[in-house]
């Protein structure tokens, strides 16, 4: 294959240059009259003086039905008219020239035509307007461009706007449900604790997640003579079925109370009440709960304690000496487990300046570490209690309040606490000698 | 609304003889107050001359708009209404053009002690054809102006805005005005396209009691002149000048002219000496 080396243009041929002065003889007339695009010019008024021939083909009219006979706006559709009037002229006589406005030409055979148009105000003589030309070019193509992308923004408005009320029917459905288990969760416990007469009592109440529901639960009710029974508890799983069996369990040791309000023999009664009601189902539950009777004499200024405790973390006694210790009850099984569970039984008696806290799991098994087996733990919660005592009811649940606040996100469960005890006689917080 | 707030909401101008007669000047559908800006210096001279934008329009407060107010022309009219009240305007004569003419109607008919006279700028009260009566336009033809919107406001948010905003051989329009002219948000321009042209206030002439010039431009595609001439036969109060001009812009396309009309009826007004 030869190959040519080129240096530069090549030198014209005659033929070549004679056909060029004859294309530019005519070129300005032919250029204006046969451009790829449509020309016109208007006077100011509007009223066509000059239009080139391709925008006449394009419209499909005459030369004559249309220079000196009709304005520019008479080419528009109606609507496009209206834009002219509106927004195109004023802004051509304002500026003096207008740009890619995009317009609709009607042509005689009742189509229309996409246009853009560009024009420019032409001074006259005396620097005064004297007329307004303009380029007009076919937009058929950029028009349904345009189409397609105006199509797309109404289909993404609209899904923007349909994932908006989404969002708003979720944020509704979550405040409803929110609602429900707050009502729910205040069958799990006493609107407020009673006033038991020579008594101090304090409660709290941690809800680790809003929309998720736990299930702890407590009560203290007086048995009607000078007796008091107390129970806290926590039942198996989180969600509706734990909630259930929340609830159910608060009130069956409540009538179980009054039934009989020995210990072991309410816990016995909730046994036997869960397993009837899930032992069959497959679907076996249980929880852990200590129930106990309280007993204040007003002669001593004591208080006598009994519990029972099945398969529950120990109750913590502080003495009003600035001792800390558990209350044991080993042995004691879960609830609702097993036909013939025994519940371990221990009592106590509480002095001026003594209290007992009862709380659930979610206290000691609170994450204090990035693994899943650094809990807070009975033993770490032991020393907080031996750092505190002595300390009164309404002191010892902020202090474990706060302690709660502190576990932050490792904090997984629900909590309850629930303290009482008998008011020193003099302020409990006050060292007794001696002690540190 | 606290005071200074509507002053800043409808872009308030004002402008000529401080304690002179007071023409408000009301631009239409499509631009805003700067369609005024060739016959203001003729009016300026002896009057006092408010200017503003509807909210919507122009360097208006865009938001202070909403759909439900500005979807009747009672919502524009109430706009008038807070501007007057806001810069305790008594006795002003209000110049409306195209539908600000009716929205001047409207305005008058709610607080009449402050408007004295009206002056309509290429008016039509209604501007979709009904049984024996020719407003120049189907509700088709409503809809191409409406997709005529859109398309152009797409074309100024692409490539093609730079073309259109860009003056640089008229130095003398501020850049302000090359911004905000005709560019009112298409939401908004909508809203407005649709009360003007599909409102019907032919009724709302007969309660025209105070003196009215009906000034319409002799060739005019959206207020021909039957409809000037069912105008002026519907208010008993009005005078009918015709001017010599193209289009629905006089004030744009015949300035002095327009000015000149305006001028010769506030003289009766107020004349002078």
């Amino acid at each position: 294959m030869a190959r040519r080396v080129s240096e530069g243009p090549e030198p014209l041929g005659a033929g070549t240059t004679a056909a060029l002065a004859a294309l530019s003889e005519d070129s300005a007339e032919e250029l204006y009259e046969s451009a790829p695009c449509g020309y016109l010019s208007t006077l100011m008024d509007g009223t066509i003086v000059r239009i080139n021939g391709t925008l006449l083909e394009w419209l499909g009219l005459e030369r004559e039905t249309v220079v000196g006979r009709m304005r520019f706006a008479d080419l528009l559709t109606v609507g496009g008219r209206l834009y002219h009037e509106t927004h195109f002229a004023p802004l051509l006589h304002m500026r003096g020239e207008v740009s890619g406005v995009a317009l609709e030409m009607r042509t005689t055979a009742g189509g229309r035509l996409p246009v853009l148009v560009s024009s420019v105000v032409r001074q006259g003589a005396e620097g005064r307007p004297s007329l307004v030309r303009a380029t007009v070019f076919d937009a058929t193509d950029r028009r349904s461009y345009e189409e397609e992308l105006l199509r797309r923004r109404r289909e993404a408005d609209q899904a923007r706007a349909e994932a908006e009320r989404e969002r708003l029917r979720a944020e509704a459905d979550r405040a409803r449900l929110t609602e429900a288990l707050t009502i729910l969760r205040k069958s799990f416990l006493p609107d407020t604790l009673p006033d038991v007469p020579g008594m101090e009592t304090a409660a709290y109440y941690h809800t680790a997640s809003p929309d998720q529901l736990g299930g702890d639960f407590y009560d203290l009710l007086p048995l009607g003579d000078t007796r008091w029974v107390f129970f806290l508890g926590d039942v198996s799983g989180k969600g509706p079925e734990a909630a259930t069996l929340t609830s159910q369990s608060r009130y069956a040791l409540r009538a179980a109370a009054l039934h009989s309000p020995e210990p072991a023999d309410a816990l016995a009664t909730l046994n036997t009440v869960l397993l009837d009601r899930y032992a069959d189902n497959g679907d076996p539950r249980y929880c852990t709960a200590v129930f106990g009777v309280l007993e204040p004499d007003g002669d001593t200024g004591r208080a006598r304690v009994r519990l029972a405790s099945g398969g529950h973390p120990p109750a913590l006694v502080m003495r009003a000496d600035g001792r800390a210790d558990f209350l044991p009850t080993p042995g004691g099984m879960l609830v609702g487990v097993l036909p013939d569970a025994h519940f371990a039984t221990t009592g106590t008696t509480l002095a001026p300046g003594d209290t007992l806290v009862l709380y659930t799991d979610g206290l000691t098994e609170a994450r204090t570490g990035p693994g899943s087996d650094s809990l807070y733990g009975e033993d770490a919660l032991l020393s907080f209690a031996a750092d505190h005592a002595p300390s009164t009811p309404r002191g010892m649940v902020d202090a474990l309040t706060e302690l709660l606040r502190g576990f932050g996100d490792g904090l997984g469960d629900d909590t309850a606490l629930l303290a009482f005890g008998v008011p020193a006689s003099r302020p409990a917080t006050d060292t007794p000698p001696g002690r540190r | 609304m606290i005071g200074m707030d509507v002053l800043r909401r409808n872009n308030v101008t004002v402008t000529g003889v401080a304690d002179g007669p007071v023409v408000v000047l009301a631009h239409g559908f499509g631009c805003d107050q700067n369609m005024w800006r060739l016959v203001v210096p003729a009016l300026a001279e002896r009057y006092r001359v408010v200017l503003f934008d509807y909210v919507g329009s122009g360097g208006s407060d865009p938001s202070s708009w909403s759909e439900e107010r500005y979807s009747t022309l009672e919502g524009y009219a109430q706009d008038v209404v807070e501007v007057c009240r806001e810069l305790d305007l008594d006795r002003v004569v209000f110049v409306g053009h195209s539908v600000s003419a009716m929205v001047g109607v409207l305005a008058a008919r709610a607080v009449p002690e402050r408007i004295r006279a009206l002056v309509m700028v290429a008016p039509s009260p209604r501007y979709i054809d009904d049984e024996g009566y020719r407003g120049g336009f189907t509700a088709g033809d409503i809809d191409e102006l409406l997709d005529s919107l859109e398309s152009n406001y797409l074309g100024w948010s692409s490539a093609v805005a730079p073309m259109i905003m860009g003056t640089p051989e008229r130095p003398e329009l501020e850049q302000e005005l090359t911004d905000s002219f005709c560019a009112t948000d298409p939401d908004m321009a909508r809203v407005f396209a649709r009360t003007t042209f599909l409102s019907d206030n032919r009724a709302d002439l007969g309660d025209v009691e105070v003196p009215t010039l009906v000034l319409e431009s002799a060739r005019d595609l959206i207020a021909p002149r039957e409809v000037g001439a069912f105008v002026h036969s519907a208010i008993p109060s009005s005078r009918l000048v015709t001017l010599d001009a193209t289009g629905h812009c006089p004030h744009l396309s015949a300035p002095r002219a327009t000015a000149a009309a305006v001028l010769d009826f506030l003289e009766d007004l107020w004349p002078v000496g």
